[in-house]
């Protein structure tokens, strides 16, 4: 067993992301995810890698696209109105079935929003990241050992299915520390892409890294061949974790930070005799429908608590398909719900008011 | 001695050899036109050529071949 | 019979899709050319821009990347960055460069980025249609400037060389035409420097080509050859704008 450590979350992530082989880091500082950039521009350098402030999230996201064409792990990370800077180069990515690690610790937004934790970029992060008919792989992270545990995780499904790869974290996940524990270090080195752009050395054919396809019908066929690998993905690499969901009635579903402060409610109401369970989401794209579906039956009623005015909720729904009913209680702004504000509701649906 | 060989299927027909060939040998042609619609350069005689590759320096298409 | 003139390997066995007389052609040959001479196709791997010359992807034989409008030296930064022993150029029109990429520029070019910069100035956006540039002639009608470019207004062209010339990180700034036989010569010197730079780790290489867009521009081929010496090379002298070779100190 490794030592367990204490860590700030930007910098366990960061952490773990150089034990994952990314040499390639490319940023531009916003608060609350610097961290992340100045642990990598403190370590990179001492591990024959590369960190690099760019002149603006635009270029960053582009060096990250540059540096991935080229076979190596990459990576970036930005808070929100930084995100929706990077949208252009996220697109570009998708759209050339180029795998890269982007990070995002959520504050408040829209515009420049607010510094303090959110979740508001949901929607963002798993319908519209960008122009164009793709997807990232989202996971949401929960703790400091997650932060670590879902870089390498991204890493992997991202090369897997050629996607770019998402970690959606918040301001608290980023500035909180808790006790990590980082794996051993894996063996051998990160897999030769046979796509990569790094020079054909006069034995291969030319590679070319592009998104670009004038042809509709050639379009049509290249998008509906991403969209097979996104069935692959929606079937294979579903993950949600399940609380106390046995014989409940009341579910509460909650991602990231708010799960947090959920489970504790959770907890609170089964001391009060309230059969309440939590359902967390891990993957938000793709959504973990089959965990949601698996409930359906002996759920009374489903809670979605989120740091946002309702957002992932709507997946809920779809799943759920009005079959029960799905109510939704958020704070925004960068204000984290209480237990007992999650516990006041979770009464309220068990019939059993304040 | 030297021979102009132009692939009439990749000219267009722009006429910047014709220009640049300082003995004046190259037309575009009038008399008919290559699959892309256009009026492909043509050597005029080819015994007054030197080679000089003038005519392929500036070729936009890269449609010329010189031999010497 | 010895061939003195052929295509050079490194350029792919495709037909261009440029306009005739579009001087994208001979600029392409002369990278494809040098590519070959140094012997670096290989080890190369070029960064389409957005443009008419998109698709220059499917014309060079090496490996190729394309970006997204502007962004070519930012994807050639992130390149460079994990194969640093490779060749890595960019190949960027006007508005690519100097509108909509420009902070990517100027950053690479203040990092000393060792990349080289094939910049096409034909002031006008081509593929779009022929719209103003960045680098449009005061008083140039363009379809957005159809009264012509208005200084009060729509501000000054942009020239490039003189401004990138001023960074530290540049090795080497030289503006070039290919409107003559001679000019071509001396074009394709000035970009073998520009690899050249970037094998022997010099910094950011730019070649400033001034081109014509005979379709946009309104002219026949040889009419926009005049044009571009009536009008583009005295605003947009040629010369060498910045060489660290010659400054004697290596950088």
């Amino acid at each position: 067993m490794a030592e367990k450590v204490l860590m700030k979350g930007n910098e366990a992530l960061a952490e773990a992301a150089i034990q994952c082989g990314c040499k390639h880091y490319f940023g531009y500082p916003i608060t609350p995810q610097t961290e992340v950039a100045a642990y990598m521009s403190k370590r990179l350098p001492k591990e024959g890698g590369v960190f690099l402030q760019a002149e603006s999230e635009v270029a960053a996201i582009n060096m990250v696209l540059g540096a991935t064409s080229a076979g190596v792990r990459a990576m970036t990370s930005s808070s929100s109105p930084g995100i929706s800077l990077k949208s252009e180069g996220v697109s570009y990515i998708g759209g050339s079935d180029l795998p890269a690690l982007i990070i995002n610790v959520q504050r408040g937004g829209p515009g420049l929003g607010g510094i303090q934790p959110s979740q508001s970029d949901y929607w963002q992060a798993t319908k519209a990241l960008g122009h164009g008919d793709f997807q990232l792989f989202v996971l949401a992270p929960s703790t400091i050992q997650e932060m670590v545990d879902f870089v390498s995780l991204a890493y992997e499904v991202g090369e897997k299915y050629r996607v770019p790869a998402m970690i959606l974290s918040d301001g608290m996940l980023g500035q909180m520390m808790e006790p990590v524990e980082f794996p051993q270090k894996k063996e051998g080195p990160i897999a030769e892409k046979a796509w990569a752009t790094n020079g054909h050395q006069n034995k291969r054919k030319k590679n070319i890294i592009n998104s670009l396809y004038i042809q509709p019908e050639e379009l049509e066929n290249l998008i509906k061949e991403r969209y097979e690998r996104y069935a692959k993905i929606k079937e294979e690499e579903q993950r949600a974790e399940e609380f106390m969901c046995d014989d409940a009635e009341i579910f509460v579903v909650a991602f990231g930070a708010s799960s947090r402060v959920s489970r504790s409610a959770v907890m609170q109401a089964r001391a009060e005799g309230i059969k309440a369970g939590l359902i967390r989401p891990i993957t938000l794209w793709p959504f973990p429908d089959k965990t949601i579906e698996k409930n359906v039956d002996k759920a009374k009623k489903f809670l979605c608590v989120e740091m946002n005015m309702g957002q992932m909720v709507d997946d809920v729904k779809l799943v759920v398909n009005g079959r029960k009913d799905v109510e939704f209680f958020g704070r925004t702004g960068g204000i984290i719900p209480t237990p007992a504000e999650v516990l006041g509701e979770i009464r309220k649906l068990a019939g059993k008011e304040n | 001695m030297a021979k102009v060989t132009i692939n009439e299927a990749l000219c267009k027909g722009c006429g910047l050899c014709v220009e640049a060939c300082p003995k004046k040998l190259l037309v575009l042609a009038t008399d008919h036109i290559n699959a892309k619609g256009y009026h492909p350069s043509t050597m005029t005689d080819e015994s007054q050529c030197v080679g000089c590759a003038s005519c392929a320096i500036m070729c936009p298409d890269v449609a010329i071949k010189v031999e010497r | 019979m010895a061939v003195v003139f052929e295509k050079p390997k490194a350029l792919a066995d495709v037909p261009f899709h440029y306009c005739p007389g579009c001087t994208h052609g001979i600029v392409h040959r002369l990278v494809a050319e040098v590519l070959d001479e140094l012997g670096v196709e290989g080890q190369t791997v070029g960064v389409a821009s957005v443009g008419c010359s998109v698709f220059s992807y499917n014309y060079f034989n090496c490996d190729m990347v394309q970006a997204a409008h502007g962004r070519a030296p930012a994807v050639a930064t992130g390149l460079k960055r994990a194969l640093p022993d490779n060749v890595i150029f960019t190949y960027q029109g006007d508005g690519d460069l100097a509108a909509i990429g420009m902070a990517e520029t100027v950053h690479a070019a203040t990092r000393g980025e060792n990349i080289t910069v094939i910049f096409i100035n034909n002031a006008i956006y081509g593929m779009t249609g022929g719209q103003m540039a960045p680098t449009s002639l005061p008083g140039q009608v363009t379809q957005t400037s159809p009264y012509g470019r208005d200084v009060k207004t729509a501000g000054y062209p942009i020239r490039v060389c003189e401004l990138l010339s001023t960074l530290s990180g540049t090795a080497l700034a030289q503006r070039v035409t290919v409107d003559s036989v001679a000019h071509v010569r001396e074009a394709k010197k000035a970009i073998k420097k520009g690899f050249e730079n970037q094998i022997n780790k010099r910094g950011y290489s730019i070649i400033e080509v001034v081109s014509t867009c005979p379709t946009n521009w309104g002219l026949s081929p040889k009419e926009a050859m005049n044009w571009l010496r009536d009008n583009m090379l005295p605003y947009y002298p040629l010369g060498v704008y910045k060489d660290v070779t010659a400054e004697g100190g290596e950088q």
